[in-house]
């Protein structure tokens, strides 16, 4: 213990006297750590960012969708959930406090939008007066959808921010009326604004009574919605699910071998498989960086080496003087340990500068976040590379023979 | 009974010391059957031709190389079979090395360069720095202790040298050819210095080739071939006496 203090104090001492190369003899390290934090924190606030968002989907909501396999799809037979569906499910499951249906316009396309001169397109889709309850989200002025606006297939709607932006819509539109495909439409609230995400605004939308939504569309037959619902109480949510699931399966006329035509997730799945495409995401980029920290490597232990061999005469002092094997072998490896870590550390404060000056440049992209393991992470593997490439240098050094390396010139 | 004494008040004890090297398929014999012994407080001096064993021998006593044969016993200890990491051990207690190259670490200051030493014995900074102060002192450079070696003249070098040797209170004082690379007046200083050591009780063993330095010494021992040629006890010359 008191040597390898000793070392890190003589190390310390020798990266300062030799300052420029050490910078350089670093600047590997440097750089490998300093794209691994940048990418680490960008893609971190990112998923941080997500989540938030996420959590605004109660822990207890339950989305069911259709689900229709690939091979299916290539014969032209697609899963449909219906409406008939979710009132199956809203009168014969119990422990459902709301349920709503969503129904997106069925080309996938998005509607075109106009006031006065402007036009614009944008998500429209249709949704019951439980929406709000289930997402949590709710509008900023003006009033809910009600459930006499469904009822009465009224053409009311409510709009994110983003609509009053491109439609250049008057400040307070409430009560405005625009264009929604050919229908006009009477503005009753603005919702609260989510923000950005991925660059894509998630407030360009067009909210609209369910019964409003299908007479738009035309033909009810094909239709295919989504259904959101809140369980009421968190620990029957998976008893609620079973449920669901053989309800639907029942009345999709599903044998017993046949795979679920539909799926029903948790919030907590969709968190799941994005902080899972996040991590992936994470764990190549971190990887691919990562040679870069082992190319750093080569580049200390190119320059140790170098280092032993200049230090040869002062290798032979130290032994003359009492030095042991163990005593250089320490001191070599400790200075490139150090090395590593001052070049771990100089990469650290710059990726989280580079990381944070993205978020900031990058339109659309949250603040950097750093997690405490990218930190601990990076210190590691600088310390881990620093003693694999260390140790042969130091091996070296500590093997010569002392006359041998007083004699050297 | 007379043996054992003699090698108790002997703290370097040579009994039939060979050393041997191996060139190509050439045996060389740097030291061929040395037999010795040198009491404390001695001061020798170790002269003979380039190629006679002079190295070989100053390596052996400094614990720097091993005998192929023959025993060393160096202060009641045998050191001529120990382990390399005991070795090491033993040059850190027993040895203080002065060379001609002064042989200073260029990035440490006087003091850090003399504080070096007790590093290995484990000793606390603040300790260490008291120590190393204090010999600094006593060799006339108390005043210099943060000098780098770069900005020392070369007496004032070698003095950090002596320092650095002394600082441990080793059993001996190991110089090779100290003076080589200095003025004659540089020289004398550094003489003056050996024998006020060497009044005060230090064991000093030179090695050298110039019949001066050896005239310091109270004891001559000339190696030719590797095997004492001449032992030769004498009155010391003080630097003084040698102005003219």
């Amino acid at each position: 213990m008191f040597m390898l203090w000793e070392s890190v104090r003589s190390a310390l001492a020798s990266i300062r006297a030799h300052g420029f190369r050490s910078i350089l003899t670093s600047l590997g390290i440097i750089i490998g750590v300093m794209s691994v934090i940048a990418v680490v924190s960008i893609v971190q606030g990112l998923s941080a960012t997500v989540n938030a968002q996420f959590e605004g989907l109660g822990s207890n909501t339950l989305t069911v969708r259709s689900y229709t396999p690939f091979k299916k799809a290539l014969q032209g037979q697609y899963a449909r959930l219906s409406n008939e569906d979710m009132e199956l499910i809203r009168r014969r499951i119990d422990g459902i406090s709301h349920i709503t249906p969503i129904l997106y316009s069925q080309s996938g396309a998005q509607g075109r939008i106009a006031y006065r001169s402007q036009e614009s397109f944008s998500q429209v889709f249709g949704v019951g007066p439980d929406w709000m309850e289930v997402n949590s989200s709710f509008p900023e002025t003006g009033r809910a959808l009600a459930r006499e606006d469904d009822q009465r297939r009224r053409l009311v709607c409510l709009i994110g921010t983003e609509v009053i932006k491109n439609l250049e819509l008057p400040d307070e539109p409430i009560g405005e009326y625009f264009r929604v495909n050919n229908d006009w439409c009477r503005i009753i609230g603005v919702m609260e604004q989510r923000g950005e995400l991925f660059g894509f605004s998630q407030d360009d939308y067009v909210m609209m009574p369910y019964g409003t939504a299908r007479r738009m569309q035309g033909s009810s037959r094909d239709l295919d919605i989504q259904v959101q619902l809140l369980v009421e109480d968190m620990e029957r949510q998976d008893e609620v699910i079973a449920r669901i699931r053989r309800l639907l399966r029942q009345e999709h006329g599903l044998k017993a071998g046949d795979a679920d035509d539909f799926r029903i997730q948790t919030s907590e799945q969709l968190t799941e498989s994005f902080n899972a495409i996040i991590s992936t995401i994470t764990a190549a980029v971190v990887g691919i960086v990562g040679v870069s920290l082992v190319v750093g490597g080569i580049g200390i232990m190119n320059i140790m080496l170098v280092s032993v061999t200049e230090r040869t005469r002062e290798i032979g002092i130290l032994k003359a003087l009492g030095a042991t094997r163990r005593d250089i072998l320490l001191q070599f490896l400790i200075e490139a340990v150090m090395l590593c870590l001052v070049g771990g550390l100089i990469g650290i404060a710059l990726g989280y500068a580079v990381g944070a000056l993205a978020a900031t440049l990058l339109p659309g992209f949250p603040p950097a976040y750093v997690p405490g393991w990218a930190i601990l992470l990076s210190f590691g593997f600088s310390a881990g590379v620093g003693v694999i490439f260390g140790i042969i240098p130091a091996a070296k050094a500590s093997q010569l023979d002392p006359i041998d390396a007083l004699r050297y010139e | 009974m007379s043996e054992t004494k003699e090698a108790a008040s002997a703290v370097i004890r040579f009994r039939d010391v060979a050393r041997r090297y191996v060139m190509g398929d050439q045996v060389v014999n740097a030291l061929d059957g040395v037999g010795l012994d040198i009491a404390r407080n001695e001061y020798v001096a170790i002269v003979g031709a380039s190629g006679s064993g002079k190295s070989t021998m100053m390596n052996i006593i400094g614990c720097l190389d091993r005998p192929t044969e023959g025993s060393y016993v160096l202060d009641g200890e045998d050191v001529g079979h120990m382990s390399e990491l005991k070795l090491a051990r033993v040059r850190n207690r027993e040895i203080g090395f002065v060379f001609q190259s002064f042989n200073l670490l260029p990035r440490a200051d006087a003091l850090k360069n003399v504080m070096q030493p007790l590093v290995y014995r484990g000793m606390r900074l603040s300790e260490r720095r008291a120590l190393a102060e204090r010999a600094l002192q006593r060799v006339g450079l108390g005043d210099r202790i943060d000098h780098l070696p770069n900005q020392l003249s070369g007496g004032q070098r070698q003095r950090v040298a002596i320092a650095r040797a002394l600082v441990g209170q080793p059993a001996i004082l190991l110089a090779d050819e100290p003076t080589g690379n200095l003025d004659s007046r540089t020289t004398q200083e550094i003489m003056e210095l050996f024998d006020e050591l060497h009044d005060e009780g230090q064991t000093i063993i030179m090695v050298t080739h110039e019949p001066d330095i050896a005239a310091h010494c109270e004891r001559v021992i000339r190696l030719e071939d590797g095997r004492v040629a001449e032992d030769q006890r004498q009155h010391k010359r003080r630097a003084l006496e040698n102005q003219h």
